[in-house]
């Protein structure tokens, strides 16, 4: 399929775009890396006017150390993110929902903030900031502000960014001394989209129970969620696999789920229990040292 | 050849990979003549509907739009082509462009013809077609049963045809049996998805009424005859080129609605007329492959003798027929025996309309079916009887000795060594340490199963008498006066690597280098009428005739040689580019120059015209049968339902192999293809006949990343059908995986009692067949 025809304008500063947006209005779509509006614009599912393609904006990529975190810009690409020493020592999840995302093709073009602002209720990285408890900066025409990941996926490809705003970096908090994370998912075969993608994050204190833990939960229901009966079953006290396993459990309990060809909701709901189980263990083991 | 040969039998990497590594090669989409205009069209959304109207003022209206077709203006167009004939078969019509309505989603109804592919696109959006949606049936069981909604209004039901096979006497074979074990089974529909979807470009030269279509097809002489035929064409105004193809698995072996389309436009127009396929209509418009549910019947003796084989099946024709429709599983029939002495076999298949795109051959066309239904039919047998998959398997194999092996399906089989190829897989896979592997894992809780497949199938189709036709293949070849030689094949092949291979063949018989061989391929001017590339046919039914083409070239150089060197020609050897006589190494001269003598012609040898051009039809007296044994080793999480291949040992049997890389290269794509087909895909409708997964977003191919290294061998049991002793290699990998794999997988899951899922084995329905037995 062949996209709609469309404007596209390319601004050199983030004031610029901003003032595009505020231009076009509902008219005008962001173009990250295009991986996610391209397609759905091909099946002319989204017909844009215009697009504002801030590509050309410095300072929206990287990655650097950020008060013993990391700050990510929007436009830092999957395949940098999976790559960079710096996320695979400070979150681990990261780096494997990034590398964990579609093909290499799609890792070397697709965008942090892109994936983000986009919501898709399958994507991996949402799991991940749920779980690292990342703080999203968005800029708009009023300047700055920064929303916490619990607040950020409001719906199915929807977010807290308002009419005219451009997410334009997110930022992961250190980790803790004894802290360890993992993101696990199963794909579908097709799209390599998460059918259920799980990532934790966790610390544990100097005897070895837990002193905090995020669970986030991809491709399971309409929006990305945390998994809080999870977290409360297993914080305060010394994990077992056994206790991991019982607690996982209820990561899908409940929950809204999904239904396709490819997987009934029961089996979602399934998939959580398993995934959040496996993440968690995982997250254990490193942050134990084990 | 009095040499050894030289380059058949090496694996020489295929000459046409630089240029489609390098986005070098040129695609039917890559020709842009000047002038060219783009086609697009407005297709049905509902699976069947009446047309009340169509309105196409806004779309010729549009920009660029420079004429818009409906069924009104193009209803001179002969129907789409069927080829294969059934007696009493129920044959619908399938016009170019829909007119009172619409039979299947994708249909096409209304084409525009624009400036550019855009435009044409977006013009296309344009038609106001007003539909009154009706009842679809998609379901197969569901559309032959007696009141089901019908998908032509004109036919007093779905059933299309009835068709049966019968060898030996079943029910006295099931009376003598000690057991019968019954089953219900599956075959999904799948699509063949080639990479490069469908294409077309016609241009028409009104001064010299000469037709040119470029088109991404297997058989480019079949177009067109057909399309000529179509229009209303003499079919020598018509060349019909199939440049690079990419691939076809069978898709491509048809004549298709837009290939008459664009030619009857440019006819009209006068101008170039392409129509690209978009990956979307290439799911709802391109044939399909597959499409069986049948219940199985096998009755065994308790030592594991087969003593009966009953099919009865529901084949799923789609709404209308394509070129081959009815042909696909008259092989599955053929084939039912697989490689095993049964004698009373017999199949009862209905053939089903249903509001869907037509099935027709997909990469194995009715074999794999075959093959997979008496595949696990031999494990579920094993497991009532107690015995290993082995065991059963070698109970029931002929013996060496007793090939050419005639079944009760009616073939002969040519040559075949089934224990040989089982025994050299078992070695390969080290069977008893997987079977130890396996019990340690159970040990541990993890599932592993092994799967086999010991398979025959049908080849180098074939007899003409025995396809209803057109089963020879032509070649000629040509020694150009510089010495170098031009292979010009009927053959089209379309990734297989014949350009490679028929190299090979023409260097050895002609003592050449191969890289002074070139082969042509796929241009109705240039080429002798070919028959085209299909049914594993490439090599041994085209490559065969290039044997002959090659030796009467052969023959007439030697008598140039013999006058040169006062000889005689049956004394003339070629070799590392020169020919002389043998034993007198002295009377030596240069490829070349006896080809120059040939073609200055000053001194001609006695009954010799000048030249050296030959051609050669060649008709196989037999199929070939290919066989062998794939082993697989799984292991599955029953948490998650996922499987993954940990190994797989195949051992096929080709017979000779002209370029061994090339047969390598065919059983990977073969066996990535059958697994496939064994683990995710599966085309979905929705009750109003929409397909549900029709993109790579949610069909699922097979990538490299779920499969494991493939661990190829052969044994080699050449065939006396032809003179290569080749046997083909297409479709093999297809047809043994996908038994394979899910034998694997249930083999896997046998300590939950489980002895059956049907294909494909995505992980939903694994978990859930272990959640039910657990529960």
């Amino acid at each position: 399929m062949i996209p709609a025809s469309f404007d596209y304008v390319r601004p050199q500063s983030l004031e610029d775009a901003l003032a595009r947006l505020g231009e076009h209005g509902d008219d005008a779509r962001v173009l990250a890396g295009g991986h996610s509006l391209l397609p759905v614009m091909k099946a002319r599912l989204a017909d844009p006017a215009v697009l504002v393609d801030i590509a050309g904006i410095e300072g929206l990529s990287g990655i650097s150390e950020s008060e013993g975190g990391i700050r990510i810009g929007a436009m830092t690409t999957h395949a940098e993110i999976e790559a960079s020493g710096l996320v695979q020592e400070k979150c681990r999840s990261l780096a494997e929902a990034a590398g964990a995302i579609g093909d290499l093709q799609v890792r070397n073009r697709g965008t942090l903030g892109g994936s983000l602002a986009h919501a898709d209720p399958a994507a991996d990285y949402p799991a991940a900031v749920l779980a690292a408890e990342a703080e999203i900066t968005v800029a708009g025409a009023d300047g700055e502000r920064v929303v916490g990941a619990d607040d950020f996926f409001t719906g199915t490809f929807e977010t807290a960014l308002g009419a005219g705003e451009i997410l334009t970096s997110v930022r992961i908090s250190a980790p803790a001394a004894r802290g360890g994370s993992a993101y696990l998912k199963a794909a579908q075969k097709a799209s390599g989209f998460a059918v259920c993608g799980v990532a934790a994050r966790l610390a544990l204190d100097a005897d070895g129970a837990v002193e905090s833990i995020r669970v986030g939960v991809t491709g399971v229901a309409a929006t990305a969620y945390r998994a809080t009966s999870v977290e409360e079953a297993l914080t305060g006290s010394a994990p077992s696999a056994e206790s991991i396993r019982k607690a996982a459990a209820g990561a899908g309990e409940g929950v809204d789920a999904l239904d396709d060809f490819y997987a009934g909701a029961d089996f979602r709901r399934h998939l959580a229990g398993v995934y959040a189980a496996r993440a968690i263990g995982k997250a254990w083991i490193r942050a134990s040292g084990k | 050849m009095a040499q050894a040969p030289k380059f058949i039998g090496a694996p020489i990497k295929r000459r046409d990979d630089p240029r489609l590594i390098q986005g070098l090669a040129h695609y039917v989409d890559d020709f842009n003549p000047p002038g060219t205009l783009h086609m697009a069209c407005a297709r049905s959304p509902y699976g069947k509907a009446n047309i009340r109207s169509v309105d196409v003022s806004k779309a010729a209206a549009a920009d660029g739009v420079v004429a818009v077709y409906t069924h009104e203006e193009t209803k001179g167009i002969g129907p789409v082509p069927v080829g294969a004939v059934l007696p009493d078969a129920k044959v619908p019509v399938q016009p170019i462009l829909a007119d009172k309505q619409v039979l299947f989603a994708g249909e096409p109804v209304v084409a525009v013809i624009a400036e550019t592919r855009y435009g044409a696109l977006d013009a296309a959006a344009l038609v106001e077609i007003d539909y009154e949606p009706l009842d679809a049936v998609v379901d197969l069981e569901a559309a032959i049963e007696p009141g089901s909604t019908k998908v032509h209004d004109d036919y007093e039901s779905n059933e299309a045809f009835k068709w049966g096979l019968a060898g030996g006497d079943v029910e006295a074979g099931m009376k003598e049996a000690d057991v019968i074990v019954k089953e219900k089974m599956t075959n999904v529909r799948v699509a063949p998805l080639a990479l490069e979807p469908r294409g077309v470009l016609a241009h028409y030269l009104p001064g010299e009424d000469k037709m040119t279509l470029w088109t991404s097809t297997q058989v480019p002489h079949k177009v067109r005859t057909l399309v000529a035929g179509q229009i209303g064409m003499p079919e020598n105004r018509m060349r019909v080129i199939a440049p690079e193809v990419g691939g076809g698995f069978g898709s491509k072996l048809n004549i298709y609605r837009e290939e008459a389309l664009a030619a009857f436009v440019t006819r009209e127009l006068g101008v170039p007329i392409k129509w690209v396929e978009s990956r979307s209509e290439n799911f709802l418009t391109t044939i399909h492959g597959r499409g069986q549910v049948g219940e199985i019947e096998m009755g065994l003796k308790r030592d594991g003798t087969i003593t009966a084989f009953r099919y009865n099946v529901l084949a799923d024709c789609g709404a209308y027929y394509q070129l081959l429709t009815l042909a696909i599983f008259t092989l599955t029939g053929l084939m039912l025996p697989g490689p095993y002495k049964i004698d009373n076999i017999e199949m009862n298949a209905t053939g089903v309309f249903t509001n869907k795109v037509a099935t027709d051959a997909y990469r194995g066309a009715g074999r794999p079916e075959a093959t997979y239904i008496l595949e696990r039919m031999m494990d579920i047998a094993a497991v009532e009887l107690g015995m290993d998959p082995v065991e059963i398997r070698r109970k029931n194999f002929p013996d060496k000795s007793e090939f050419p092996f005639g079944t009760s399906a009616g073939l002969s089989y040519d040559s075949g060594d089934y224990h040989l190829a089982l025994d050299r897989a078992l070695e390969a896979a080290d069977y008893p340490a997987m079977r130890a592997q396996q019990e340690e894992a159970r040990n541990d809780g993890r599932y592993l199963g092994i799967g086999f497949s010991t398979y025959v199938e049908i080849c180098g189709m074939g007899p003409s008498a025995a396809l209803g036709g057109q089963g020879w293949e032509s070649a000629r070849v040509r020694v150009e006066p510089t010495g170098k030689a031009t292979v010009f094949s009927g053959a089209s092949p379309h990734g297989q690597g014949q350009q490679t291979s028929f190299a090979q063949i023409v260097a050895d018989g002609l003592g050449i280098d191969a890289n002074d061989v070139t082969v042509v391929h796929g241009d109705t001017d240039v080429v002798p009428y070919g028959v085209g590339t299909f049914g594993s046919r490439g090599t041994v039914v085209g490559g065969s005739a290039v044997v002959y083409a090659r030796d009467k070239v052969r023959a007439k150089m030697a008598k140039f040689a013999a006058m040169e060197f006062e000889a005689d020609a049956n004394d003339i050897d070629f070799e590392d580019g020169k020919v002389f006589v043998r034993g007198a190494p002295e009377k030596s001269a240069g490829f070349a120059d006896i080809a120059m003598m040939a073609y200055s012609a000053i001194a001609l040898p006695e009954d010799t015209d000048p030249g050296l051009e030959e051609t050669h039809f060649f008709e196989p007296s037999n199929f070939t049968f290919p066989f062998g044994t794939h082993i697989v080793l799984v292991e599955v999480d029953p948490e998650t339902g996922d499987v993954e291949i940990l190994r797989y040992v195949a051992v096929d049997d080709v017979g000779n192999m002209i370029n061994p890389l090339l047969v390598h290269g065919q059983i990977h794509g073969g066996i990535a293809q059958g697994t496939g087909q064994a683990l995710e895909e599966e085309m979905l409708y929705g009750e109003g006949g929409q397909p549900l997964n029709a993109s790579f977003m949610h069909y699922a191919l097979p990538k490299a990343n779920r499969l494991p290294r493939f661990e190829l061998l052969h044994t080699t049991t050449p065939t006396d059908v032809n003179p290569l002793g080749a046997k083909g290699v297409g479709e093999a990998g297809t047809i043994g995986s996908t038994p394979a794999v899910v034998n694997a997988v249930i083999d896997a899951l046998s300590p939950f009692g489980i002895t059956h899922i049907d294909m494909p084995l995505r992980p939903e329905k694994v978990w859930r067949a272990i959640a039910e037995k657990r529960a």
